[in-house]
């Protein structure tokens, strides 16, 4: 286990250090992923601007939600963005050298591409999340500031388990995997709202389905100390960020079984 | 000695999904697919002792890189048995990895942006080679392909034959057992292949590496291989020395003469003329009929001579037979 996140660290090293070759390139992508998730921010604002708040949210508040979920999805997208195009690897067989090695093939997909381009999206939700938690002056004590770090974790591992649960549907069909993005990229348009905005099955389907509320909703009710009108317990609050860290793990246990699956139909 | 790799009755069928031309072929092909059965090995079975070096051959699709893949622990079959070093493969994938080398001559297993050292280090970790054993393989492993110059280079930049000689150091790194090599010479130039062949003979004879190779390039066999397992269409034809492939079509063997009068007729009973080229002929005949000595004495009574030698029908010759043999 220690050894693979030396594994991973040595994999991330390597590939910032050949982005870096091309560093024009990256100050560029950078900053236009910088501002494109900046335009999300600016329709978030717009909205609240003319209607003042909305179902008892504010604007900063929801900035706080926005920070959360776009920090933990940053992170993602920079650690398991080889997932997200793993279609490509099964197509052209590439992955049969990922085979190959003596080691699991996620650790290997995983790291694939480390694109700390993302770095945009991530000084985006900082900003959001620093502005928003001043403006509504958050009481910090330790305990929150730990929440908010497990958060943001298990917002990580929450993103990273669907974009594996996406990769691994390439080990049937490499047709249409695009319907996925729709969850991946619609979840955090989704989260970056207060759940109470929306309808009951919607809710439910984000916290059950695909937990998003246990990452950002329910732990930013326990910072911003809010009583919930959904009425969730207070321990259910500040446990929620566990919820992120098993769906990671069944995604990998669903992983395993689409290999295996790949090894024995082997097309 | 036990066999390192024993194959027995292997077989493996590959279901291809069918689909309608057309626009509503694609649409139909959404909710109800048809499959198409590919019998792509169809009851292989072979041994190999270590320190063995095999050439694996055959056409296009005649099962050899499904073998290859099998033996590796990336692909599962669906009937037969298999064991490497006495372990089935595709049950302990990762164990059987680290102890197996394979080099894809069409795909690279290095890091195409990185200097070539750099690539050797990652292995080093995902191998989990201890530091210091590493560093003494890989110098060996410098020394020997001459890589010295290369190290520092991103892998982009090298020429194919470099890169084939930085692809065989890295498969070694970890210090396998067995190499798989697949088409390693392909697209090379002709220093590069002899440099490559050179490689493979002295891993196999110095280092014990047990090799499987398959190719098209009939002069790798015939520079490397003792022993030759020819397949098609998911069968073995052949397994054995290219002696015994050989004699399986006839033991024919070729005379060529450089005549001094070019438009001289050579007639005897115990030869076929092949080819002409001007005053170069190629008479075939068949050394139990009648022996090469006295087949030479007798042309050259007749006929002066400038110059001649005896030699084997190519390999490529020998097995186009054994396939057309097959299909009748």
């Amino acid at each position: 286990m220690l050894d693979s996140v030396r594994l991973y660290l040595r994999y991330v090293v390597t590939s910032v250090r050949s982005q870096m070759q091309y560093r024009a390139s990256f100050i560029m992508l950078s900053f236009g992923h910088f501002l494109s998730t900046g335009t999300e921010f600016l329709g978030v604002w717009a909205l609240f601007d003319r209607f003042g708040s909305v179902r008892g949210w504010a604007l900063p508040e929801v900035a706080v939600f926005y920070g959360m979920v776009n920090i933990a999805f940053a992170i993602s997208e920079a650690a398991a963005r080889g997932f997200d195009t793993f279609e490509a690897l099964i197509k052209s067989g590439e992955f049969d050298r990922y085979l190959l090695r003596p080691r699991s093939t996620a650790l290997q997909v995983a790291v694939r591409e480390f694109q700390i381009m993302r770095i945009g999206r991530l000084c985006q939700g900082v900003i959001a999340l620093v502005a928003g938690s001043l403006a509504v002056d958050v009481a910090w004590t330790p305990g929150r500031v730990a929440l908010l770090m497990a958060a943001i974790a298990g917002g990580a591992c929450l993103f990273s388990g669907l974009f594996v649960l996406q990769a691994t549907m390439a080990f049937w069909t490499t047709e249409s995997l695009e319907i996925m993005n729709t969850v991946t990229y619609g979840g955090v348009e989704t989260a970056q709202y207060p759940l109470t905005l929306y309808r009951e099955w919607f809710r439910h389907f984000f916290t059950f389905v695909i937990p998003l509320a246990c990452i950002s909703y329910f732990p930013a009710q326990a910072i911003l100390g809010r009583a919930d009108v959904l009425g969730s317990p207070t321990w259910f609050q500040w446990l929620s960020p566990l919820v992120g860290v098993g769906f990671l793990a069944v995604a990998l246990r669903v992983w395993r079984f689409g290999e295996r699956h790949y090894r024995s139909t082997g097309s | 000695m036990t066999p390192q790799i024993v194959v027995e009755n292997l077989s493996k069928t590959f279901m291809i999904a069918e689909r309608d031309p057309g626009a509503w072929g694609a649409v139909r092909g959404l909710f109800h697919r048809r499959y198409r059965a590919v019998r792509a090995l169809d009851g292989i079975s072979f041994a190999l002792e270590p320190g063995e070096l095999v050439g694996y051959i055959g056409p296009n699709g005649a099962g050899k890189s499904t073998t290859v893949k099998i033996l590796a622990g990336i692909m599962v079959p669906e009937g037969g048995r298999c064991e490497v070093l006495g372990r089935v493969p595709w049950d302990h994938r990762i164990a059987n990895a680290r102890e197996i080398g394979v080099v894809f001559g069409q795909r690279t297993q290095l890091w195409w942006d990185l200097p070539v050292i750099e690539s050797f280090d990652l292995l080093r970790d995902i191998y989990r080679v201890p530091p210091d054993q590493h560093r003494r393989t890989r110098d060996e492993m410098v020394d020997m392909f001459d890589l010295g110059p290369l190290l520092d280079v991103p892998v982009r930049q090298l020429s194919l034959g470099q890169r084939m000689r930085c692809e065989l150091a890295a498969s070694l790194l970890h210090r396998p057992a067995i190499l798989y090599l697949d088409e390693p010479t392909i697209g090379l130039d002709a220093t590069s292949k002899l440099a490559v062949r050179e490689l493979v003979r002295r891993l196999n004879r110095e280092q014990g590496v047990t090799v499987i190779l398959t190719t098209h390039d009939m002069d790798d066999i015939e520079a490397l291989c003792h022993r030759v397992i020819l397949i098609n269409k998911g069968r073995i034809l052949c397994d054995g020395t290219l002696g015994q492939l050989r004699a399986r079509v006839s033991n024919e063997r070729w005379l060529i003469v450089d005549l001094v009068d070019a438009e001289a007729v050579i007639d005897d009973p115990d030869v076929r003329v092949a080819r002409r080229d001007d005053g170069r002929l190629c008479l075939r005949f068949d050394p139990e009929r009648v022996s090469a000595m006295e087949l030479i004495s007798r042309v050259a009574a007749k006929h002066p001579l400038r110059d001649l030698y005896v030699e084997n029908p190519p390999i490529e010759e020998v097995i186009a037979r054994i396939y057309d043999q097959e299909q009748r």
